[in-house]
């Protein structure tokens, strides 16, 4: 089967970025969303054909799904390592390709009407373009090389796109900071396929991850296995370095601090980038490499996959109790989520039904890219109909905006984990993996379950429920360019659930059927119902009388307000102990050490710079001292203290 | 004597030519027309540049004193397109700014004898022959540096370098006799280079010649102070095409005839590198002014290319051309952008940047691609040129180092993003107004960046200098 044609995936919206990019001061805006559109759907329809093809078409072959490989030597680095181009088509590229597709041009739709007036109109369709070129590249690389080269493009649009409201001095400097972190994370990266290049000789994803050579240690990839470098293997040294790269580009603890600062950035852009594409990045960079991860040394680099992930999901949830600014709870939102893939991916086994975390870790990312882009788009209407992204200045909206309203409720049940929603069938098959493999883990990523349902209701609540607020003008739902994305998102987060997923995708390639965990889902289902029945005491409570007979479970609501000093219980376990003692102490170390370490970097580098400045004194007499110092220093050094 | 075999000084005599038609054009040519001379110049270097890319053979002429390879013949032709496209960039300020015109010619007789001065340089068999190139390329340029002779800056950035140069070509010349003194020989093939004292200091301070030419810390204090005050033709000649050939001759010079030292020069790379790269970086945040600014980025630059040294084989040899000829476009890019704007408004600050994409989109895109190249943003050809130079000290496990320069990256990525940021996402009231830049400009411009995506993306070019690489172990 010729594959050939995935090719022009990538490279339409790179023409549609070119012809809007250079034209930008010339083009007027309705040519530029339709060109924009235009050019995203002809490549998502393509990217559709394939995965019809891949999936239905070819199909598999003697019980596996083939992997295409249609790619050229780029350059012969040296006489025995190639560096090629090309795609490659296997399950979880054709299913990134989906999910690319679908978001992007759900947010290309939507942002005809969220930009809509906007100067730089035409600027930001063509930093769209940019960014789809970089990400369909990025999960079609065929090698490290070319991962690494759209992973660096896709922070190049997205430093654009953060920065794009460039009248916003904060939005400036968030988009540095993001663009400066994950280049930070990326230094990892970077040595790690340095490494991997020189000590196996190749950055073929497809000879790196063949497993009967991964499991000879004399093999070529294997031959230097034995080198061991800080305590490991060199490979599996290069593996955690690779997995460092990935962490920032997740925003996974401690390199997450740029997330919620590029929240400065347009919504449609958090929905496209931090929801659904690009922070995912890394959790597709570590199954791309999944059999490497999983049988050098052991598994020893999906160790610190996992207890990574599941320690930045369960800080991430905690924090995101505590904020206000609505984009802000979503970032941690989806933080926490990332870390649910990360951690499936480290727990999960290969063969078979061994390899559930990895299928629920792509079935996640999957689902999530649709319920969390639908959370950022329904808020980036909230905020386009009342203005403000801070959540005390919100409330009773779902009068006003019916239709966010309902989808927005639809994504929020998905996150929490409520069956049918989406959410329920990929956090259950996450969390039967954990439950096999890693019992630990479980507990956490079961707490966390009950954390996100908790915060995304009090979301909820607190913007569609709640006391009405004064707004400057009565706010009205948004055109139907923007409710249109919605409403089909909203769609595919009740439905996408149904997809028998562990047949598509699997580690070896050979799919297997999967039931629902009763047992489990029953615990997360319960963990789930009872951080949104928290939610709803604790927040819909400013409801007047009307709304709470209105309400069809008003009569709940008036039991547990009659029963008042179980509001008080809840309220002081939840605000005294909690909050002060456990979110509070975690946002606050978030954000004085880790993000203080970071800035102290950053400032002191300033700092020195500030510093050494006098020794350029402008007197060619110190350059003279400076330079016979050299030719001293050096020759003391290299005659008498090294000879 | 066979005067065939002159021609492998092709370089040389057509350019000695040029040069020569020069002067007899400045004497003959009418006030009136002396303008003229500026586009008889740039095309007589264009026919100079394009009979230089003809095949040249192998040899030696007088005795193994000047020596041509295939490899130094490319180089040269490197060296030539970066003078070309320079003389283009400049060509419309030589023609309308220069106070009295009656210099142009003037300029590019210096300019010429100084690139005569680096052909030789690049293919010296002995020590002499190498002496006199490094100083007919040094002296002409501090003529140059105080071109603008009623600026003051100017002035003091000409002598600055002379005095400074003067020290350097001396501590080098007295390096060169020590090492006369032990071997006995100027010829490089005949010289024996063992690790006594005295050969090693002798080494070390030859070292520190060329060094000053590299603007390797701690040689380059000078640096800052002469690119701000000449006229950024000359600063982008020093920082481009002075640089580069003395990065190549450094290279070849170690690779080969101070191969015997190699325990020695390999500690001495390392610690400069560092120390290079560290202080070119942490003086680039603090520059307001874009000249000053570009100084120490190239010097920063200057460090990367150490890290290929400690590849001593035929992939370090590899990755440091390749990456010299990737820092020529991307900093002629960088610089060119700077004189447009400088001709058009005089502005030469970094604030004065701000918002200039919304009034010259062009333009700034051309800025944006050679910052990202020199930043080693992809797919831009920086990325490849650094990512291959850390491929080749990794490839000896010099891990450390390797982290060190990708830490160095990012904090020029920083300052690279300054103006950026400047051009791209602030606003200003009175940001540069639009104009269009003259034809020779445009010209100048687009070879660069085609320079840039190509040498990135076309791979053919790599390979080819992966193939004839081996030829300096040949020398």
């Amino acid at each position: 089967m010729d594959f050939t044609y995935t090719i022009l995936i990538p490279l339409i919206p790179l023409a549609v970025f070119l012809i809007l990019g250079i034209n930008a001061l010339k083009i007027k805006e309705n040519v530029a969303g339709i060109v924009g559109v235009g050019g995203l759907l002809a490549s998502t329809i393509l990217s559709f054909y394939t995965a019809f093809q891949y999936f239905f078409k070819v199909g598999k072959v003697d019980g596996v799904y083939q992997t295409f490989v249609e790619k050229t030597v780029w350059m012969n680095f040296t006489d025995t390592l190639a560096i090629d181009m090309g795609v490659l088509i296997d399950p979880i590229s054709v299913m990134m390709l989906v999910v690319v597709s679908t978001i992007s041009l759900m947010v290309h739709l939507y942002s005809r009407g969220y930009m809509h007036g906007d100067q730089g109109f035409t600027r930001f369709f063509a930093y769209l373009s940019l960014f789809s070129f970089s990400m369909y590249g990025l999960v079609l690389a065929t090698n490290l090389f070319q991962i690494y080269i759209f992973w660096e493009l896709v922070g190049v649009s997205s430093f654009l796109l953060i920065g794009y409201y460039y009248t916003k001095p904060s939005a400036v400097a968030a988009s540095k900071k993001a663009f400066i972190v994950t280049r930070f994370a990326d230094f990892g990266f970077l040595m790690g396929v340095l490494m991997i290049g020189y000590y196996t000789g190749t950055f073929d994803f497809m000879a790196l991850n063949n497993p009967a050579a991964l499991q000879d240690l004399s093999s070529p990839i294997m031959q230097y296995s034995g080198i061991t470098f800080m305590g490991f293997s060199v490979i599996t040294t290069a593996l955690v370095l690779i997995f460092a790269g990935g962490a920032g580009k997740s925003a996974m603890f401690p390199l997450h601090i740029w997330l919620p600062d590029a929240m400065e950035g347009p919504t449609p852009v958090s929905a496209l980038i931090h929801a659904a594409t690009m922070v995912v990045a890394g959790v597709y960079l570590v199954a791309r490499l999944f059999p490497m991860f999983y049988f050098v040394e052991d598994g020893i680099a999906l160790q610190v996959v996992a207890y990574v992930g599941g320690f930045s999901s369960l800080f991430a949830a905690l924090i995101a109790l505590t904020q206000h600014d609505i984009k802000r709870i979503l970032a941690f939102s989806t933080m926490s989520q990332i870390g649910y893939m990360m951690m499936a991916l480290g727990i999960s086994g290969y063969g078979g039904v061994e390899g559930l975390g990895f299928t629920a870790s792509m079935f996640h990312l999957f689902t999530h890219a649709m319920f969390k882009a639908l959370l950022f788009l329904g808020a980036g209407s909230v905020i386009h109909a009342v203005h403000s992204n801070v959540l005390q200045e919100m409330g009773g909206l779902r009068k006003y905006l019916p239709i966010t309203h309902i989808t927005f409720l639809i994504a929020a049940l998905a996150i929490a984990g409520v069956p049918p929603f989406a959410g329920f069938f990929s956090k259950d098959e996450i969390l039967a993996a954990a439950y096999e493999s890693n019992r630990l883990l479980f507990w956490v990523e079961w707490t966390v379950a009950g954390l996100t349902a908790f915060y995304m209701f009090r979301l909820y609540f607190g913007i569609f429920w709640g006391k009405e607020r004064v707004y400057k003008h009565t706010p009205h739902e948004s055109p139907l360019s923007m409710t249109l994305p919605l409403m089909f998102l909203a769609i595919v987060s009740a439905v996408a659930g149904f997809v028998p997923f562990s047949q598509f995708v699997s580690p070896d390639l050979a799919g297997y059927t999967t039931h629902i965990h009763m047992n489990i889902a029953a615990m997360s289902v319960g963990v789930g119902v009872l951080g949104i029945a928290i939610a709803w005491i604790m927040y819909k409570k400013e409801t007047d009388i009307a709304d709470k007979i209105s309400s069809a479970f008003g009569f709940l609501y008036k039991w547990t307000y009659n029963k008042f000093y179980f509001d008080e219980i809840y309220l002081f376990v939840t605000r005294e102990i909690i909050f002060k003692r456990i979110a509070q102490p975690f946002a606050w170390f978030d954000k004085k050490i880790v993000d203080g370490t970071m800035n102290l970097i950053g400032n002191s580098t300033v700092d020195i710079s500030k510093k050494i400045k006098g020794a350029q004194s402008g007197k060619v007499q110190d350059y003279a001292f400076a330079f016979v110092s050299g030719v001293v220093i050096m020759v003391m050094v290299f005659i008498y203290f090294m000879n | 004597m066979d005067f065939s075999s002159l021609l492998l000084m092709r370089h040389e005599f057509v350019l000695t030519a040029i040069l020569l038609l020069m002067i007899v054009g400045e004497i003959f040519v009418s006030e009136k027309n002396k303008k003229n001379l500026v586009f008889l110049g740039i095309i007589l270097f264009a026919i100079h540049t394009a009979i230089g890319l003809l095949p040249l053979a192998d040899g030696t002429l007088f005795g193994g004193m000047f020596k041509t390879t295939i490899l130094t013949h490319f180089f040269k032709s490197v060296l030539n397109i970066g003078v070309l496209i320079l003389l283009l960039q400049s060509g419309d300020w030589l023609r309308d700014k220069v106070a009295g015109q009656q210099k142009a010619s003037e300029f590019f007789i210096l300019i010429f004898s100084s690139l005569l001065g680096l052909y030789f340089m690049i293919s010296a068999g002995d020590f002499l022959m190498f002496y006199i190139g490094l100083e007919l390329s040094t002296l002409p340029i501090t003529a140059l540096a105080a071109y603008e002779s009623l600026k003051q800056k100017s002035s003091e950035s000409g002598v600055k370098l002379i005095l400074s140069a003067a020290l350097a070509s001396g501590t080098s010349l007295f390096g060169i006799t020590m090492m006369y003194a032990t071997s006995g020989s100027l010829f490089f093939d005949a010289m024996t280079i063992t690790a006594s004292n005295l050969t090693i200091l002798g080494f070390l301070m030859f070292f520190a010649g060329l060094a000053f030419k590299i603007s390797l810390a701690p040689f380059h204090f000078w640096t800052a102070d002469v690119y701000e005050g000449a006229p950024i033709s000359v600063a982008s000649y020093l920082s481009v095409i002075s640089k580069g050939a003395a990065a190549f001759v450094l290279m070849i010079l170690l690779f080969t005839l101070f191969r015997p030292l190699e325990s020695i020069w390999i500690n001495l790379m390392y610690g400069i590198a560092l120390l290079t790269m560290f202080i070119g970086n942490l003086f680039a945040i603090r520059q307001q002014n874009l000249k000053r600014f570009l100084a120490f980025s190239s010097i920063a630059q200057a460090g990367f290319i150490l890290l290929g040294l400690l590849s001593v084989d035929k992939l370090g040899a590899t990755t440091i051309i390749y990456f010299i000829m990737i820092y020529v476009f991307s900093n002629l890019g960088a610089f060119g952008v700077v004189q447009a704007i400088s001709n058009a408004t005089g502005k030469e600050n970094i604030d004065d940047y701000d918002g200039l994409y919304r009034t010259n989109p062009k333009l700034s895109l051309v800025m944006l691609l050679a910052l990202f190249s020199l930043a080693g943003i992809p797919p831009v050809a920086g990325f490849f040129g650094k990512f291959f130079l850390f491929m080749a000290a990794a490839s000896q496990g010099y891990y450390l180092l390797v982290f060190i320069g990708v830490v160095n990256v990012t904090i020029a990525l920083y300052y690279y993003l300054l103006v950026v940021r400047a051009m791209f996402l602030r606003k200003s009231e009175n940001s540069i107004p639009h104009f269009n830049s003259k034809p020779m400009m445009r010209l100048g411009l687009i070879i660069t960046v085609l320079g840039i995506l190509s040498l990135g993306l076309y791979s053919p070019l790599y390979e080819y200098i992966f193939e004839i690489s081996n030829s300096i172990f040949k020398l």
